[in-house]
């Protein structure tokens, strides 16, 4: 008797029913032996070791930290360190991307061939080893006192790469970033919202620039109030002695990641933006000609919008897993969320409770930014029963 | 674009045939910017490989002889370290008498990969027969202990053999078990679909480095010990789940890509649900969801490198030892370089392959 028929006669409900139980059966079994061989190691559930100090170091963190510090907030570093690799990281490759995009879809045969060269090398060697590599190259730069500089404001050394930075006390800077962040996303919010939609397309645009200005404002009056005792508000990073002081100092490793994920990220978001400019019907670009409008408006007015929408849904996906792909930190020692819960699993034991707030960690970064760009995604989609999802 | 507006009285009046001259200065020269465009982009293509050639051929050095310093005074690549490190890269910590062992089960398993890419050998029995045949050869080969060839256990496997093996196991695992979720997924008892839903969505949110480390470093620690395979198998089957979870979704969309006729026809058929399944909706759902298959295959295969996080010995962990060592320190431009080659020649064969595919399928003739 073949193993289909079998199933026909017994009928697929009952299969299926079978197999529920079988199911939870396998679970329970586990979560005993999970708990069994925990109790034997003498491990203590429960999250109250989130309150004890970790006595470890941390090579890189926005917030200061000390060893004496508790294990909850190493994690909170861990999650701001994923975050400002992501969002960096995000930022970069969508610039890259956007120029690989363009050139590709240039009619330019020159241009679109380096494009072409560019896209199909960086996207089709694995991220991690790109990571490794860039990292050998940042570790294996001059030692500071022959640092590689650029207009004496960006320099290259084995010990990271210094550029200009603010003096500013963390809080602000973490307040600045915020402004910064929420200023943007409400002035694009209402350039595409349909809340303003009756107002006219002019009061929304001054609406939009007045949020920016604010914005600007806000963000210099923060800084300069939370500036540092008695030393100018820029600091820009200078050969003294044996070491380079003063600027903003990227560790070798976040300055390979950073590299590596935005040439890679670069090179897929590049396919995407030119599928994106390539699903744009060549009539509606014609019909922008033939009302005589002048290329830049065309791009701006009719091929960009058009783009947009096709390219939204992909980029958002895109997005997930660049954020994802910061976990590569642990391959060159950035301690980025995954390195921190891999190292407090190490060193304190609690494995199951890590690996639930590590789950919940990614968890939450990825349903916030799929929302958050699925929000954008549905307020820019056409609207009524012909629109294709 | 002026040329090509027609302000001739007559509607039916075709635009003026370009000559190839006037076309390739329409393309390269047709305006100021354009042309200032083709110079710069021609520097940077010139410069570029100017740079390339000199550093990867004119001043690099090739012999071995010299050793490691002789490539520390040239300008160019040291490809010396290629030539006296190679073996370690393929083959890893495998013994090195056998290492012939290794090579011919990782060309078993490359031939078996591209005779299965034939769109004459597909069909389920075919491609199992083959697969099964191939992978057993493969571990007969490299574990030994049978047929007079000594035993080499999962420890000391390494190399590109090991980054095919794990490939080649996680696609014939991930497959099937990519089939069941979408199956499980779509079925009309939520008890089911409710759960394995969960489960696919959760496996697509975390990242593949987290799975990878909870079944290679932490299972160990929770789980008893004679319910643990060995690594190797663990992570496989780690990778399995994570590849099964994005496969099933690309299964689905398949699936639901087809008329709903199709599954009502069959029903008024009397076909049972296995049947359907097998014979109606599956194989045609594949052939549609083929394109994102490839692709998915792509991606697989570069998400391999990723188990060097979890101490197996794999192709780029072998590559870190070959310029780790104190002799090589410096060239380890050129290591990655040959390292992103090997990797850049499996990856973009298999995208070009997909590309086939789809235009195969746009004529009609798949």
């Amino acid at each position: 008797m073949t193993f289909a028929s079998l199933v026909t006669r017994l009928g697929s409900r009952r299969i299926q029913a079978g197999l529920a139980v079988a199911t939870v059966c396998l679970l329970s079994f586990l979560v005993y032996s999970v708990q069994q061989e925990l109790m034997r190691q003498g491990i203590v559930s429960g999250f109250d070791f989130l309150w004890r100090s970790t006595g470890w170091d941390i090579s890189f963190s926005l917030i200061p930290y000390s060893i004496s510090d508790p294990y909850w907030k190493v994690l909170l570093i861990g999650l701001t360190n994923t975050l400002f690799l992501g969002f960096s990281g995000l930022a970069l490759a969508t610039l890259v991307g956007v120029l690989a995009g363009v050139a590709r879809t240039a009619a330019n045969p020159v241009l679109n061939a380096l494009g072409t060269i560019y896209v199909e090398t960086f996207r089709n060697v694995p991220l991690i080893l790109q990571a490794f590599f860039w990292y050998a190259v940042f570790t294996h730069m001059p030692p500071p006192r022959k640092a590689i500089a650029f207009a004496d404001m960006v320099f290259f050394s084995s010990r990271g790469l210094y550029v200009p930075g603010l003096n500013v006390s963390d809080g602000a800077l973490a307040l600045c970033v915020l402004v910064l962040v929420a200023g943007i996303v409400i002035s694009l919010w209402l350039r595409v919202t349909r809340c303003l939609k009756g107002r006219g397309d002019e009061y929304r645009k001054l609406i939009a620039f007045f949020i920016l200005l604010t914005m600007g404002v806000a963000v210099v009056a923060i800084a300069a109030s939370g500036r540092l005792e008695g030393v100018p508000l820029v600091t820009i990073p200078e050969l003294r002695g044996l070491n380079i002081k003063g600027g903003f100092r990227m560790t070798s490793e976040f300055a390979a990641l950073l590299t590596a994920m935005s040439l890679y990220g670069g090179a897929y978001l590049g396919e995407i933006i030119r599928a994106g400019f390539l699903a744009v019907e060549p009539g509606q670009i014609e019909a922008a000609k033939a009302l005589g409008l002048r290329p830049w408006r065309i791009f701006t007015l009719v091929r960009l919008p058009l783009a947009i929408r096709a390219i939204l849904p992909t980029l958002t996906n895109q997005y997930v897993w660049l954020i994802k792909a910061t976990t590569l930190g642990v391959a060159v020692g950035f301690s980025d969320f995954f390195l921190v819960i891999s190292t407090s699993i190490n060193q304190s034991g609690q494995t199951v409770e890590l690996l639930l707030l590590l789950m919940g960690g990614f968890l939450l970064i990825n349903y916030t930014l799929g929302s958050v760009m699925n929000a954008i995604n549905r307020s820019i989609a056409i609207k009524g029963p012909s629109s294709r999802k | 674009m002026s040329d090509t507006t027609n302000r001739d009285a007559e509607l039916n009046i075709r635009p003026p045939r370009q000559s190839g001259l006037e076309q390739f200065r329409a393309a390269y020269f047709g305006s100021i910017p354009n042309t200032l465009i083709t110079l710069g982009g021609l520097l940077a293509f010139i410069y570029i490989g100017w740079s390339l050639l000199h550093w990867a051929f004119l001043d690099a050095i090739f012999s071995v002889e010299g050793g490691a310093q002789a490539c520390q005074a040239a300008e160019g690549a040291c490809w010396s370290v290629i030539f006296a490190r190679w073996r370690l890269m393929f083959f890893g910590l495998y013994p090195y008498e056998e290492h012939w062992r290794s090579a011919l089960a990782c060309i078993i398993v490359i031939g078996v990969g591209v005779l299965s890419c034939m769109p004459a050998f597909w069909s389920a029995r075919k491609l199992a027969a083959m697969w099964g045949g191939g992978l057993l050869a493969f571990i007969v080969l490299m574990r030994g202990g049978v047929f007079g060839l000594s035993l080499i256990t999962e420890e000391q496997w390494g190399g590109l053999s090991l980054t095919i093996f794990i490939f080649a196991s996680v696609a014939l695992i991930g497959m099937p078990m990519a089939i069941a979720f979408a199956l499980m997924r779509r079925s009309a008892f939520p008890f089911i679909s409710v759960p394995i839903g969960l489960v696919i969505d959760t496996v697509r949110s975390l990242p593949l480095i987290t799975i990878l480390f909870t079944v290679a470093v932490v299972v160990p620690v929770v789980v008893p010990s004679w319910l643990l395979g060995d690594k190797l198998y663990r992570v496989i089957g780690g990778m399995a789940l994570f590849f099964a979870a994005y496969q099933a979704e690309i299964i689905r969309s398949g699936i639901q890509s087809l008329p709903v006729g199709q599954e009502e026809a069959s029903k008024a058929l009397g076909l049972s649900y296995w049947q359907r399944m097998t014979r109606i909706i599956l194989p045609q759902a594949f052939r549609r969801a083929l394109p994102p298959t490839i692709n998915q295959f792509v991606i697989t295969f570069k998400e391999t490198s990723l188990i060097i996080i979890v101490g197996l010995f794999e192709f780029l962990a072998s590559g870190n030892a070959a310029y780790g060592s104190g002799e090589w320190a410096f060239a380890y431009v050129e290591v990655y370089v040959f390292i992103g080659l090997v990797y850049f020649i499996f990856v973009f064969s298999l995208s070009r392959y997909g590309a086939y595919l789809e235009r195969l399928m746009r004529v009609g003739k798949l």
